[in-house]
């Protein structure tokens, strides 16, 4: 069963408090070589058919339109994860 | 006048909405996400609360319910909506306002009293204030500093559509202080903080006469049952 992955971050230009925090955290226990942190999402869609040209394009347009709002976030990245028989990932 | 109420999954604040209604003088009509009807109502409100446990986005999910087609079409055709909080954050995501809400700058949930300033009285929700009239309501979000573009914050600015700008303080990182905004049109409308907490002695913020007086809120719904007589 192909899976695709999307992967959404924050827009650059924008405030990410998530990844602040995360920041602060970090810095708090001596990680002061991290100038930055941001917090972005992974989503993984399974189907059972074959992940053609068709799908991905299918999975881009709700990447644009459902799975980011393209005032605050990016999408940064859309393909097919690849899994092996037998291996673990 | 009917206006009606959409609780969605995780919706909190639609009874409050309804009573909000109710002592402005209308008639409160609850309606359902599931459904595609709006039974026939004169005037929507989207109400605050966390749909769908703010799962994706805030409002996102909530924004592609079924009963949002009807809300989509109907505000396009000019039926006064006013979207509070979780209901701003649909709209936006519905793409009837334009902009964005992210987590508040400090990373924290924020709730108080909030001093706001109406910076736009001719919106069909805001047709009772006087022009630059300072108010208190509650706050209480987590994902409510509102951004932009640069282009668009200019438009929005240049166009009169920020409808209320925070005072004293900026609780959420807001861009331009902005509390909430309307569509080019003025019948949509989204706000941040809270007018449905404050429409009743004895349960509002507090004020200088007394405790829990304040009923600066009760102007949003008088507004639009203003304007649905002027109109009849």
């Amino acid at each position: 069963m192909p899976t695709i992955v999307v992967e959404v971050m924050p827009k650059a230009e924008l405030l990410d408090p998530q990844g602040k925090a995360v920041a602060g955290a970090l810095r708090r226990l001596g990680k002061t070589e991290f100038t930055g942190v941001r917090v972005g999402k992974r989503f993984e869609l399974t189907v059972e058919g074959p992940a053609d040209a068709a799908l991905l394009a299918e999975v881009q347009e709700l990447a644009d339109t459902v799975l980011s709002n393209s005032v605050i976030e990016d999408v940064t990245d859309v393909y097919v994860l690849e899994v092996a028989a037998g291996e673990t990932h | 006048m009917r206006i009606g109420v959409v609780t969605f999954p995780g919706s909190l604040d639609d009874r409050d909405a309804q009573r909000a209604i109710r002592l402005a003088g209308a008639e409160p009509v609850a309606l359902w996400h599931g459904e595609h009807d709006l039974h026939g109502v004169d005037a929507l409100v989207l109400p605050g609360g966390f749909s769908y446990g703010d799962y994706l986005r805030a409002g996102a999910i909530a924004s592609l319910s079924p009963i949002m087609a009807e809300v989509i079409d109907a505000a396009n055709k000019g039926m006064p909506v006013l979207g509070i909080c979780n209901g701003f954050q649909m709209l936006t995501e519905a793409h009837l306002l334009e902009g964005g809400l992210i987590r508040n700058e400090a990373g924290a949930f924020i709730c108080r009293d909030q001093r706001l300033r109406i910076e736009n009285n001719s919106t069909d929700w805001t047709g009772g204030f006087t022009d630059k009239q300072e108010i208190t309501i509650p706050l209480k979000n987590g994902e409510g500093g509102f951004i932009a573009s640069t282009e668009t914050l200019a438009r929005l600015e240049g166009e009169g559509r920020v409808i209320a700008r925070y005072l004293d303080v900026n609780p959420n990182g807001s861009l331009n202080d902005i509390a909430g905004v309307t569509n080019a049109r003025g019948n949509v409308v989204g706000l941040m903080p809270h007018p449905e907490h404050a429409v009743e002695p004895g349960f509002g913020p507090d004020t200088a006469a007394a405790m829990r007086s304040g009923v600066d809120g009760l102007a949003f719904f008088t507004s639009v049952i203003e304007r649905a007589l002027v109109n009849a």
